[in-house]
């Protein structure tokens, strides 16, 4: 199969978010960026995908700020190749992305008809909808998203999509298509460090080059804040012990003790 | 904002989800602000009898398809697309939901209309259409403005009252007629939910379990405190994806829905897919590392600390407590 990942970098939000001086975008001046967490699945389920039913994993990222070790950690893990295309991903909304990624698709002999194309099904900053739908939509292909579960065969992918409750349903799709993942079968693969040393190398990143979006941002964004702490939790604090004391008189007063 | 707004109803196995009168509700309030017309979708062929359910609206409009029943989000978003053509709307609401996920970017994509996701408010005042979502999981809120109200919005569930959005009334119907072409991606049958051992929606007290607990060892603690409430451990999405704990457990989003009387939420972030499922608990007891956490916004009590250091602590002072 010729399986392809969409790699996206995201603020890690166990940090603090702050807003910039121009109340449109992030301060990125403490920003870490992590991988996209239905992305890192997206990759999982691809190297699975792999070991099944042979193939080749390519990893695809717009440029982000540690986006290279991501990408190597993508080759250590099991990926084939991997393509960074210098175009920077911050201040670009998802469609401009899309536009972008299905500019690197419609390359000839990119899209092959075993080709699957696995985003994650959504990211944090999707303001403007998700990448996997408008690449869809973009590349004319077959699309179903919060995918958490593919099987291939005569191709075909049947996949399994979520629904609420824990309700799920099988689909199935012709190939070649894009799945939004949402989770992979498995958890995402631990690597070693040594391994994605040995990746650095040993490996490179390939570079496509692409023109830059006309629109970077669709959306007019009237300004980007923090949510203001109306119904604030009523605060406990102290020592364990006593913080312990006090929930047991919360839980007492909800009769639950 | 004159063209009218339209709703896309949701249904799930012939029964309509909460999300579509929240959205009808929410309609309703921008109609009587701007004076548009509220209209609501309902596509598939079972559409008929649910129409009547869809009072709230001013006209419902079917298209009463077998090719749009469980349809993919192409085939949902081609049929929108004839509707909004037919109808004219300008605003287009839609849930925010797994169901309907990938609808609103393809109708975008489809349509040239903007999309504004993850939803929470939606204000019309002096002419301007403001949609308020919640980004980077709840941590950072964007106002974003529709020109000429124009537009789609994805609204996330529990935003706006369900009830706003019910009226005894029967909506004038009409039937439209589009050619759908058949889905690329078919449905071929449900998986039902796992069973599992406890039912977390019929709970008092649920002890829930998110990034914070680490390891999957340190789930026992949650165990221990749940079994001297008389409650049930359950998790946010990070727990379950790494397998620590069976999909039944699982709150939010994908998950459960659950009204206990007492929700701890143990290092839980609080994300709004988290939230989504959680939010109705009477009491919501959060602890979490970080002090900025969204989950602090929306429950009773916090405490700031580390869950595995509390942990052990609260269980040993229950117990103690029932003791006496």
């Amino acid at each position: 199969m010729n399986l392809y990942v969409l790699l996206k970098m995201v603020p890690d939000t166990v940090e603090e978010l702050n807003v910039s001086a121009d109340g449109q975008s992030l301060d990125s001046e403490f920003l870490r960026f992590k991988l996209s967490e239905p992305d890192d699945h997206a990759l999982e389920q691809a190297l699975l995908l792999k070991e099944k039913h042979g193939g080749t994993v390519t990893v695809v990222a717009l440029d982000a700020p540690e986006v290279d070790d991501v990408l190597f950690t993508a080759l250590a893990k099991g990926g084939d190749r991997a393509v960074k295309i210098p175009i920077a991903q911050a201040g670009l909304g998802t469609a401009a992305s899309a536009g972008v990624l299905a500019a690197f698709f419609a390359a000839p002999g990119a899209i092959t008809p075993d080709t699957l194309l696995l985003p994650g099904s959504q990211a944090i900053d999707d303001l403007e909808g998700e990448l996997a739908p408008l690449l869809a939509a973009a590349l004319n292909l077959p699309y179903v998203g919060v995918v958490c579960g593919v099987q291939a065969a005569d191709g075909k992918a049947t996949i399994l999509k979520e629904f609420a409750g824990g309700l799920r349903a099988e689909f199935e799709v012709a190939l070649p298509a894009v799945l939004g993942i949402q989770s992979a079968e498995k958890p995402p693969r631990y690597v070693p460090v040594a391994k994605v040393r040995a990746a650095m190398k040993s490996a490179t990143i390939d570079t496509a080059e692409l023109a830059p979006p006309d629109r970077p941002v669709q959306l007019d964004i009237a300004r980007l804040y923090k949510p203001e702490a109306a119904g604030r939790a009523e605060m406990v604090e102290g020592a364990p012990a006593d913080v312990a004391d006090k929930l047991v008189d919360v839980l007492a007063k909800h009769s639950v003790v | 904002m004159a063209n009218p707004i339209l709703v896309l109803a949701e249904q799930v196995r012939g029964e309509l989800a909460d999300i579509t009168f929240e959205m009808l509700g929410a309609g309703r309030a921008l109609a009587i602000a701007s004076g548009a017309p509220l209209y609501a979708a309902l596509l598939g062929s079972e559409a008929a009898p649910l129409a009547a359910k869809l009072g709230a609206a001013d006209k419902v409009f079917t298209v009463e398809h077998p090719h749009l029943d469980l349809a993919p989000a192409g085939t949902v978003a081609a049929a929108l697309k004839g509707l909004v053509d037919h109808t004219q709307a300008g605003l287009v609401l839609l849930g925010c939901t797994n169901v309907s996920l990938g609808i609103g970017s393809m109708l975008a994509a489809h349509s040239g209309l903007p999309l504004v996701n993850f939803c929470r408010a939606i204000t019309f005042q002096a002419g301007t259409l403001t949609c308020t979502s919640q980004l980077f999981g709840g941590k950072i809120l964007s106002d974003v403005k529709l020109a000429d109200g124009r537009g789609i919005v994805s609204v996330y569930p529990g935003a706006f009252p369900v009830d706003a959005g019910k009226h005894d009334g029967t909506p004038p119907v009409e039937k439209v007629d589009l050619a759908v072409e058949a889905p690329k991606a078919v449905f071929k049958r449900y998986v039902e939910p796992e069973t599992g051992d406890v039912d977390i929606t019929k709970q008092d007290v649920l002890v829930g379990v998110g990034r914070g607990i680490q390891t999957q060892d340190n789930v026992q603690l949650a165990e221990d405190l749940a079994q001297i409430l008389g409650g049930a451990v359950c998790a946010s999405r990070p727990v379950i994806d790494q397998g620590w704990l069976p999909l039944s457990r699982q709150v939010g989003k994908s998950g459960m829905t659950v009204k206990p009387r007492v929700y701890l939420a143990l290092g839980i972030s609080g994300a709004p897919e988290h939230w989504e499922g959680m939010q109705n608990a009477q009491c919501i007891i959060a602890v979490n590392t970080d002090p900025k956490a969204p989950i602090f916004d929306g429950a009773h009590y916090g405490v700031v600390g580390d869950v595995l250091e509390l942990l052990p602590v609260l269980t040993e002072k229950i117990k103690a407590r029932k003791a006496t």
